[in-house]
């Protein structure tokens, strides 16, 4: 039963040629976020509708394997405490969350001092979460049924 | 003009698809319906040129959805009724808030500085004193983000420069409702609550 969860072969071979590409594009949402509409947060639920994706198609068994909920957990408070971290790392420059890295050329990829940095951390956080709220749901609907 | 019939008519379409949502007996239409709001609501981002807003309320609906669904569909025996009186309920909220609009239009004003501004002319966009309204931060940060920043997306500049403190909360509140999810998902203290 937990094997043969999941959807169809063509679900199956449809999301594994477009999962990758998802994530791709919420990574880049959030690294361009200082210079196109988007962003970190929205990036990271593009991030974890790729996991949700996979879920789906493979079911909860089997995608585990992939993507596994502690994981999930360590990311996610990772990502947390990397934006508190670029917080208060701006104390280095004198005050909290000061921006005192150089501006940059304005329009290029390396420019706004932490705002890349800040967008990345809350990718990570914002993508890790979902998804591991994600599993969590899926796991205790297994849970539930199996009883 | 436009805009603003476009606006009307699809707060008119949220407004009936919240309705359909509360009123409908069966949780899966009211989970499609509240999906319809919300798909509503991110094409009159879209409209009002927010673009950034439009992206994240497009996929925080579309996950949401997947999400709300997929439970839906796993426990649908368990669905209740829901109770008939909610109709009712909604069409008094309804005359209150229109009662509350009117009094608030006729009652105040932007001279009295306690009414509505114009459509689209949002109270911090002001550059100087007009009608009483002081000036509004708006411009300065349309002006000036970009060079002291570095940010072409003003948006950007403004939510993770000169208001990252609000982002940090909004981070905290998302981190903590995972963190409330996850307690309540949890599967090894709800095992031994079983056993005992």
């Amino acid at each position: 039963m937990m094997k043969k969860t999941g959807m169809t072969l063509i679900v199956k071979n449809v999301a594994k040629l477009v999962t990758a590409f998802i994530a791709v594009f919420g990574i880049y949402i959030a690294l361009t976020g200082h210079l196109a509409p988007g962003g970190g947060f929205a990036g990271g639920v593009i991030l974890a509708a790729a996991a949700v994706l996979m879920v789906l198609a493979f079911g909860s068994g089997a995608s585990r394997k992939l993507v596994k909920e502690s994981q999930c957990h360590t990311w996610d408070a990772a990502g947390a405490l990397g934006f508190l971290a670029i917080a208060l790392c701006g104390y280095i420059g004198g005050s909290f969350f000061l921006n005192f890295l150089a501006p940059g050329d304005a329009g290029t990829l390396v420019s706004g001092g932490w705002i890349p940095l800040s967008n990345l951390a809350i990718l990570v956080k914002v993508g890790a979460g979902l998804a591991g709220v994600f599993l969590a749901l899926s796991a205790f609907r297994l849970s539930r049924s199996e009883e | 003009m436009g805009v603003e019939v476009l606006v009307l008519i699809l707060i008119v379409f949220m407004f009936i698809g919240s309705l359909i949502a509360t009123e409908s007996g069966d949780l899966l239409s009211s989970v499609i319906a509240i999906g319809a709001v919300g798909f509503g609501l991110s094409i009159i981002d879209l409209l009002l040129r927010a673009p950034d807003l439009a992206i994240t309320q497009v996929v925080v609906e579309v996950i949401a959805l997947v999400l709300l669904i997929r439970l839906v569909l796993t426990r649908r025996e368990e669905s209740t009724d829901t109770p008939r009186d909610a109709l009712r309920i909604g069409v008094v909220l309804l005359a209150a808030g229109v009662l509350l609009v009117a009094i608030f239009l006729a009652v105040g004003g932007v001279e009295t500085g306690a009414g509505m501004p114009t459509f689209g002319e949002p109270v911090l966009a002001g550059s100087r004193t007009e009608n009483g309204v002081p000036p509004g931060v708006a411009m300065d940060y349309l002006e000036r983000s970009t060079e002291e920043t570095g940010a072409r997306n003003a948006v950007m500049g403004v939510l993770l420069d000169y208001r990252a403190y609000d982002t940090l909360g909004e981070a905290t509140v998302i981190f903590v409702s995972i963190l409330g999810a996850y307690a309540l998902l949890r599967k090894v203290g709800r095992r031994k609550e079983v056993s005992q």
